[in-house]
């Protein structure tokens, strides 16, 4: 996969990520994108830095006990352990994904919710935002719609367009609020994407027009 | 900006100076030979600030008081995994101690762990006159939150200490979500600009 990345999240996403502040979905989604884009890794070393200077000016809390230093005699050191490199996505799901739901696109469980769309709901412990995978059908239209929390998408296969351009493999969209679009999947490959939403009346919203016929393409 | 980036290099030079041991020398006594001293050291520069930032999480004290001693533990540990080009040992306990909340007190896979080893950029390009770059920006991000307005700081600091998410800042706030964005965007903006001047 050498497609070019070309739209990734907002800079306040990406921030939020590095605080580790995020509702679980969108942490999920944005991990994805991160192993796939090295541009935005670099933005997150510097986010991260944020973080230390703001931890370093924390005022202090005495400690009640001291160091737990018999422990530390037992304890093994784990010197030389090697670091795993995440930034591998095989069969199309991104390592950090591959854990919940799998190392094949191919081998999804989907569920039909309309004309053209099935989905595969991620349950996740965070509650405060949904995370799927989304299957569009080649040249499949979806309604005009708008998002009322954030609402995050990445192109994990095939590609996209509406009126913020063109979302290709690795393309991360960061929606919010007002933002109305209406995606086109791809005429050829359709797309499969991962989306973390925002508030579950949104989404039932959302998936009751999706269940609506779709006129049009 | 050339004798203001020499400036700041001379500070942080200062600041290591020679025979008093940086808390990087610590973590390496640490991994070489399980030094209980070095750890004693650590252990009491960090353990009652990382206690802070479990507190500002959500944390009570009791829980706050296990999650700095399990930090610190992980850091002894995992010293043989630590190396400068992965950042001050700062950088390294801070990030850890961040991994450790979100697994501990949220319950949640850490979709993005930060720091052992995400650091990719720099470790690679790392030189070994890269320690300094890592102080210069550490010193130039904190003047840059130093100076940022009330407002840009507050949605920062709730985000990055207190662990909101940008629609439980906007409830804090009574703030719409987007002013919440923009403000922590806008903050990022000047931070970027202050540091890459170093680049
Ligand atoms: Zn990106």
């Amino acid at each position: 996969m050498t497609t070019k990345i070309t739209h990734h999240p907002h800079a306040e996403s990406l921030m939020s990520c590095s605080a580790g502040s995020m509702p679980e979905a969108f942490a999920a989604v944005m991990a994805s994108h991160i192993t796939m884009c090295p541009q935005c890794r670099k933005d997150l070393a510097l986010m991260e830095k944020i973080g230390v200077a703001m931890f370093e000016q924390l005022e202090q809390t005495s400690v009640l006990q001291d160091a737990p230093v018999m422990h530390m005699r037992a304890a093994e050191a784990d010197h030389g352990a090697i670091a795993v490199d995440a930034a591998v996505v095989q069969g199309g799901v991104p390592a950090p994904l591959q854990p919940v739901v799998g190392p094949d696109l191919t081998a999804i469980k989907w569920k039909r919710v309309g004309p053209g769309v099935a989905q595969h709901i991620i349950a996740l412990n965070d509650d405060r935002a949904n995370l799927r995978l989304v299957k569009v059908a080649p040249g499949q239209a979806l309604p005009e719609h708008s998002h009322n929390g954030s609402e995050l998408t990445l192109v994990l296969q095939g590609s996209y367009r509406d009126e913020t351009g063109e979302y290709r493999t690795g393309d991360l969209a960061d929606m919010m609020g007002d933002a109305t679009h209406s995606p086109v999947a791809d005429a050829v490959d359709g797309c499969i994407c991962l989306i973390a939403t925002e508030g579950k009346l949104k989404f039932k919203s959302l998936l009751a027009r999706f269940v609506q016929p779709f006129a049009g393409i | 900006m050339i004798p203001q980036i020499e400036n700041v290099r001379t500070i942080s030079r200062l600041r290591n100076t020679p025979g008093s041991l940086s808390m990087a020398d610590f973590l390496q006594r640490i991994a070489e030979r399980g030094d209980v001293e070095a750890f004693r050291k650590l252990f009491q520069s960090y353990a009652p600030r990382v206690k802070s930032y479990m507190m500002r999480q959500g944390a009570d004290a009791n829980t706050a008081e296990e999650l700095a001693q399990e930090t610190m533990m992980a850091v002894w540990r995992k010293a043989g995994l630590y190396s400068v080009e992965k950042g001050s040992a700062t950088t390294w306990i801070y990030t850890i101690a961040r991994n450790l909340r979100i697994d501990r007190l949220r319950r949640e896979l850490t979709w993005v762990a930060l720091p052992e080893g995400h650091d990719q950029v720099a470790s690679t390009d790392a030189l070994p006159d890269d320690l300094l770059t890592e102080q210069e920006r550490k010193l130039r991000v904190q003047t840059a939150l130093a100076g940022l307005p009330q407002d840009q700081l507050e949605v920062v600091s709730l985000s990055y200490i207190e662990g909101l998410s940008h629609s439980e800042i906007a409830e804090r706030l009574g703030l719409p979500l987007g002013t919440v964005k923009s403000r922590m965007r806008l903050a990022y903006q000047k931070i970027r600009d202050l540091v890459e001047d170093l680049k």
